[in-house]
C-alpha cells in the first residue's frame, strides 16, 4: 500500500512516498543514500542493519518503513559530527575491532544503545547485549575489547563533562 | 566438475578450486555474436577473449617465471609526493590493503598516511592471480617491496643529481632526501614534478635492489590497525553492494525452486505491470529490475506464482550424503602423499602391527556465510561494461563476463571495492553476469545484491568429506603403518607430518551433491581433523599422553616447536593431571600453506553439551609482518573454526538447503567466544608466509580430544555432535 510516511533521521525530517510495507533498511539505504546502514540477513538475526530510534537499536531490516512513522532514527552516520568520532567509533579504531568492517556500523549501533542503558556494563552484559550481532571475520575478541574501552571514554567523557 | 575448453580458460589455479562454466549463456548474446561471426567461430572467437592477456607481474605467484615488472605497473607518485600501490589482489578483511601499503612505506621509508592502494581492478592493477591461497604474503608483498626498494633508488639518484651532491651524502627521512652537510632538501614531491621521471618509471624494472633486512623494519613488523579504519566507523567505505550510480535501478533474480529444477513456462508480463520495472527472461535467466530492490522484488513475485518448473529426480540428502560419496568414489584424485610405498606393503605392515586402529570420519558441507552477500554493480556505456562487485579473483571474473557476453578484454572492466568478507567463498561471478544481463535489458545501471537466503543455497559450499583412517602401532608403540583416505573434501595437508614405518595419503574424488570449492585452508580442517583425531586414539591405545606420544613422533622443527609452546603455555601437563568429572584437555597440530599451529583446549560437558572452557594456540608463519593483524587473524581462525567444529552444517534435502538462514544455521556469536590465549612464535630469520586459513585447522580436533578426555566418547562428525544426557 502506498503511503506518505515521515520520520526524522540524524535530526533531519523526512517524507518519503512509498509502499508501506518495504523494509525501513531498503529505505534509508535506496531512498535516503545512505549505506552505512548494512543488509545481513533479512530476519533481524545477525544485528548488521541495526539503527537507534531515541536510542533504542532496532533491526530495520525487518522494521517497515510504515512501522517508522513518527520515529526519531539515527544511523551509523548520524552518530558523530563530520571529522569528529563518537566514543563507540573511536574504542573501535583504537582497538582495531575490524577486518572486513561490514558488520562494524551494526555492532558500533547496537553498542551505542547498549551503553546508554547502561554506561558501566560488566563483561557478561557486554557479551549478551552484542550476541545479537554477527560478525563472520568473528573479531569479537577485538569487538568486545573496543566496547569497554568505549565505556571507559564514555564515563571519563561524563566525569570531565560534570566537572566543568 | 569437470574440466572443458571454455571453463579450461577460466581455471584459478589454486591447488583446489571449483571449476565451472558460467552460470549462463544468454540467447540475446549468441544471437549477436553468431549474427557477427558466424556460428563455426565460437569457440576459437570465445579463447581469443585471452583471460590471461595481462602477463604475471614480476616474479609470479608462487616464484613462476617471468620478466620484472617495471615500476609503473607497480607503483604510482603523485606530484603530491603520494606513493599508490597497484595490486590485483583485494582486500576482503583479511588486511591485504594495509600490508600492501605497509610493505611500500618499508621501503619507501614513508609515513604510512602518505601511500595508498589500489586494488582489485582490472583496467589499474597488475594481475597478480586470485586473493587466495594465502599467498599475498609470500608472492605479492615481496613484489611490492621490490618494486618500493628500486623506486626509493631512482628517487635517491635523481635527488643526488639535483643536489649535486654524492648519492651517499643523503638521507631519506619521511618523503625527503635531506643533505644534513648543506641543510638542502629534495621532497619526492619535488622529484615526482620533474618531467623525466615519467620515462624512468615505465623503463625502471624492480629489479635487485636491497630489501630492508628484517631486524630494521620500522613499519612492517610494527602494530598497524586497518588503514582505513575511520571510514568504516563512520559507515562511509563503500563496500560492493554500496556503490551507487546515476540512474541506477536495482535487480532481483528468478531462482529455481530446487537443484536441477529447470523452467519449463512463466509469465513474465505480470512482472511488467509493475510501475518502472524491466523484466529481463533469457534461456533459464529470469530477472527484474526496478527503482527499488522491492519493486524488484515485487515484479519477481509475481512472475514466480506463474513459473512451472520440472521436477527433478532424487537427490541425496544431508542423511545419505556420506554413503553417497563412498559410492561414488571414482578414485581419480590421485595420491597426494606418502612414502611411496604399494598398497601390498602398507597392507602387510598393517597385518604386522602389533596394535591396529581403523576409523571413519564425516565432514559436513558448510558455508563461508560472509556478511556481505554476493553483490554486483553493473554499467554499460558505449558498448564498455564495468562491473563493481566482491570477487577474490576480479580477472576471472572479467574472463566470465567475456565469455557470457562476447567481450574482449578491453571491453570488461572488474573494480572490486573493499569487501564484506570472503573466506574463499567469492571467486565466482555470479551476481556480476546477473548485474550485467539486467543492466544491459535496462540500458541503466543496475544494483544487485543476493538474499542471506540466495547465498546459502546458490553460492557455494566447503566440500563435505569422509575420512578413513587405518593405522598400525609396533611393539614399542610407534607408529609402523598408516593410511589415509579422503573421499571428496580434498587434499590439503593430507600428508601425516609424524614419522612412520610406512605411510600412505590419498584424496578421492566423488560426485559431490551440493556445488563446492574453496573455504579458509581448504581440506586441511577436514585432514587435521582426521588424523589428529586417530592420533590420539593410538596415543590411548598405547597408554601414552597425547602430547607425549605426538612428540614422540615428530622430529625436531617448526611443527614441534609450536606444540610444545602451545602446551607450556597452557600447562598441559598439570592441566591434563587434574583431570576433573565432566571436564576434559585436548590438543592437536598441523601444517599448512608453509605455517605452524597447534592448540590446547579444555571443554566441559554441562545440560549434555560441549563447553569450550577455554583455548590455547600458538602459530608460526615465519617473520611476522603486523602483530595486531596476525593476531586478529588467529582469533578469527579460531572462532570461525569452533562454528564448523561445534554448529554449522548444512543441511539438504529434496534438492534445496533447509536451514538457509541465520536463525537455522548457527554461526559463532560473541557468547560462544571462550577466553583465547594466543601465542605468536615470530621467527624474523624466515620469509612470512601467509596466515589468513592455517590458524583455523586445528580447533576442531583439539574439541574432539577434549570431548573424548572428558567423557571417553569419540566423536567423529564435524560438527561434533554426542548425546551425553
Amino acid at each position: 500500500m502506498q503511503g506518505t510516511f515521515q520520520f526524522t533521521v540524524n535530526g533531519k525530517p523526512v517524507q518519503v512516498v512509498t509502499d508501506g510495507e518495504r523494509p525501513l533498511l531498503d529505505v534509508i539505504r535506496e531512498d535516503l543514500a545512505l549505506t552505512g546502514t548494512k543488509y545481513g540477513c533479512g530476519e533481524g538475526e545477525c544485528g548488521a542493519c541495526t539503527v537507534l530510534t531515541d536510542g533504542l537499536a532496532i533491526r530495520s531490516c525487518i522494521t517497515t518503513v510504515a512501522d517508522a512513522q513518527g520515529l526519531n532514527l539515527q544511523t551509523i552516520e548520524g552518530l558523530a559530527p563530520e571529522d569528529q568520532l563518537h566514543a563507540v567509533q573511536q574504542a573501535f579504531v583504537e582497538k582495531d575491532a575490524m577486518q572486513c568492517g561490514y558488520c562494524v556500523p551494526g555492532q558500533i549501533m547496537n553498542a551505542v544503545g547498549l551503553l546508554q542503558k547502561n554506561g558501566s556494563p560488566t563483561r557478561d552484559e557486554i557479551v549478551r547485549g552484542m550476541s545479537g550481532n554477527i560478525c563472520r571475520c568473528c573479531n569479537y575478541v577485538n569487538i568486545l575489547a573496543a566496547i569497554e574501552r568505549a565505556a571507559e571514554l564514555g564515563s571519563s567523557r561524563t566525569e570531565s563533562s560534570r566537572d566543568q | 566438475m569437470r574440466t572443458d575448453p571454455l571453463t579450461q580458460e577460466l581455471v584459478e589455479d589454486e591447488r583446489y578450486e571449483l571449476q565451472q562454466r558460467p552460470a549462463y549463456y544468454f540467447q540475446a548474446n549468441r544471437r549477436q555474436f553468431v549474427q557477427v561471426l558466424g556460428a563455426g567461430l565460437m569457440i576459437a572467437a570465445t579463447t581469443s577473449g585471452n583471460v590471461t592477456a595481462q602477463q604475471r607481474g614480476g616474479r609470479g605467484r608462487g616464484g613462476r617465471g617471468g620478466s620484472p615488472e617495471p615500476l609503473s605497473h607497480r607503483l604510482h607518485i603523485g606530484t603530491d609526493g603520494i606513493v599508490t600501490v597497484l595490486t590485483g589482489k583485494v582486500e576482503v578483511g583479511q588486511g591485504s590493503r594495509t600490508q600492501v601499503i605497509q610493505a611500500a612505506a618499508e621501503e619507501l621509508s614513508l609515513p604510512i598516511d602518505q601511500v595508498k592502494a589500489v586494488l582489485g581492478d582490472t583496467e589499474l592493477c597488475p594481475n597478480d592471480g586470485g586473493t587466495s591461497g594465502s599467498r599475498t604474503t609470500p608472492s605479492t608483498i615481496p613484489q611490492v617491496r621490490a618494486a618500493a626498494a628500486a623506486a626509493r633508488e631512482l628517487l635517491a639518484d635523481m635527488a643526488a643529481e639535483k643536489l649535486s651532491v654524492e648519492r651517499s651524502a643523503l638521507e631519506l627521512r619521511e618523503g625527503k632526501f635531506v643533505h644534513p652537510a648543506s641543510q638542502r632538501e629534495v621532497t619526492f614531491a619535488d622529484l615526482a614534478a620533474d618531467e623525466s621521471l615519467a620515462e624512468q618509471w615505465r623503463t625502471t624494472s624492480a629489479g635487485d635492489a636491497t630489501l630492508t633486512r628484517v631486524e630494521r623494519w620500522s613499519i612492517l613488523g610494527k602494530p598497524t590497525g586497518k588503514v582505513d579504519g575511520a571510514d568504516v566507523v563512520r559507515g562511509v567505505h563503500q563496500y560492493p553492494s554500496d556503490i551507487r550510480r546515476p540512474n541506477m535501478l536495482y535487480g532481483k533474480v528468478l531462482r529455481p525452486p530446487a537443484y536441477g529444477a529447470e523452467l519449463q513456462s512463466v509469465d513474465t508480463s505480470v512482472g511488467e505491470a509493475i510501475e518502472g520495472a524491466v523484466v529481463v527472461r533469457d534461456g533459464d535467466f529470469v530477472g527484474c529490475a526496478g527503482p527499488t530492490s522491492w519493486a524488484a522484488d515485487q515484479a519477481l513475485q509475481r512472475i514466480a506464482e506463474t513459473a512451472e518448473w520440472s521436477t527433478p529426480g532424487d537427490q541425496p540428502t544431508s542423511e545419505t550424503l556420506y554413503q553417497h560419496l563412498k559410492r561414488t568414489a571414482d578414485g581419480g584424485g590421485g595420491r597426494r602423499g606418502g612414502d611411496g610405498a604399494s598398497d601390498a606393503e602398507i597392507q602387510a605392515a598393517l597385518d604386522a602391527a602389533a596394535k591396529s586402529h581403523e576409523a571413519a570420519y564425516e565432514i559436513a558441507y558448510i558455508q563461508h556465510a560472509p556478511m556481505e552477500p554476493r553483490a554486483a554493480v553493473a554499467e554499460w556505456e558505449d558498448g564498455k561494461l564495468t562491473v563493481w562487485t566482491a570477487t577474490q579473483n576480479p580477472l576471472r571474473v572479467r574472463g566470465e563476463l567475456m565469455g557470457v557476453f562476447r567481450l574482449e578484454a578491453d571491453q570488461v572492466r572488474v573494480i572490486v571495492p573493499d569487501s564484506g568478507g570472503a573466506f574463499g567463498g567469492k571467486h565466482t561471478g555470479e551476481t556480476a553476469i546477473e548485474a550485467a544481463r539486467l543492466a544491459q535489458a535496462a540500458r541503466r545501471p543496475v544494483s544487485l545484491r543476493w538474499t542471506r537466503e540466495e547465498e546459502f543455497t546458490w553460492a557455494y559450499f566447503r566440500p563435505a568429506g569422509l575420512i578413513e583412517v587405518r593405522a598400525g602401532l609396533d611393539g614399542d608403540g610407534k607408529l609402523a603403518a598408516w593410511e589415509h583416505t579422503n573421499y571428496n573434501s580434498g587434499g590439503s595437508a593430507i600428508e601425516t607430518p609424524y614419522t612412520v614405518g610406512v605411510h600412505h595419503e590419498q584424496s578421492v574424488r566423488t560426485d559431490s551433491p551440493l556445488r563446492q570449492g574453496s573455504y579458509r585452508a581448504l581440506a586441511s580442517t577436514a585432514n587435521v581433523f582426521a588424523r589428529e583425531s586417530s592420533m590420539d586414539d593410538l596415543a590411548a591405545m598405547t597408554d601414552d599422553d597425547p602430547l607425549a606420544f605426538r612428540l614422540a613422533h615428530l622430529p625436531q622443527g617448526r611443527l614441534r616447536t609450536v606444540l610444545e609452546t602451545a602446551a607450556m603455555r597452557f600447562e598441559w601437563d598439570r592441566r591434563r593431571a587434574e583431570r576433573q568429572p565432566g571436564r576434559g584437555v585436548g590438543l592437536a597440530c598441523g601444517i599448512e600453506k608453509a605455517s605452524y599451529t597447534a592448540a590446547c583446549v579444555e571443554v566441559a560437558i554441562e545440560d549434555g553439551r560441549i563447553k569450550v572452557l577455554d583455548i590455547c594456540q600458538a602459530y608460526e608463519c615465519g617473520a611476522i609482518q603486523n602483530p595486531i593483524n596476525l593476531r586478529a587473524q588467529v582469533e578469527g581462525c579460531i572462532v570461525m573454526g569452533l562454528g564448523g567444529a561445534l554448529s554449522e552444517a548444512i543441511q539438504f534435502a529434496e534438492g534445496r538447503v533447509t536451514n538457509p538462514a541465520f536463525s537455522s544455521y548457527a554461526v559463532p556469536r560473541m557468547r560462544d567466544v571462550p577466553p583465547i590465549d594466543v601465542v605468536l612464535v615470530n621467527r624474523p630469520d624466515l620469509e612470512s608466509v601467509g596466515a589468513g586459513e592455517t590458524p583455523i585447522i586445528a580447533v576442531a580436533p583439539a574439541i574432539a580430544n577434549a570431548v573424548f578426555h572428558a567423557t571417553g566418547k569419540r566423536l567423529r562428525s564435524m560438527p561434533l555432535r554426542g548425546d551425553f544426557a
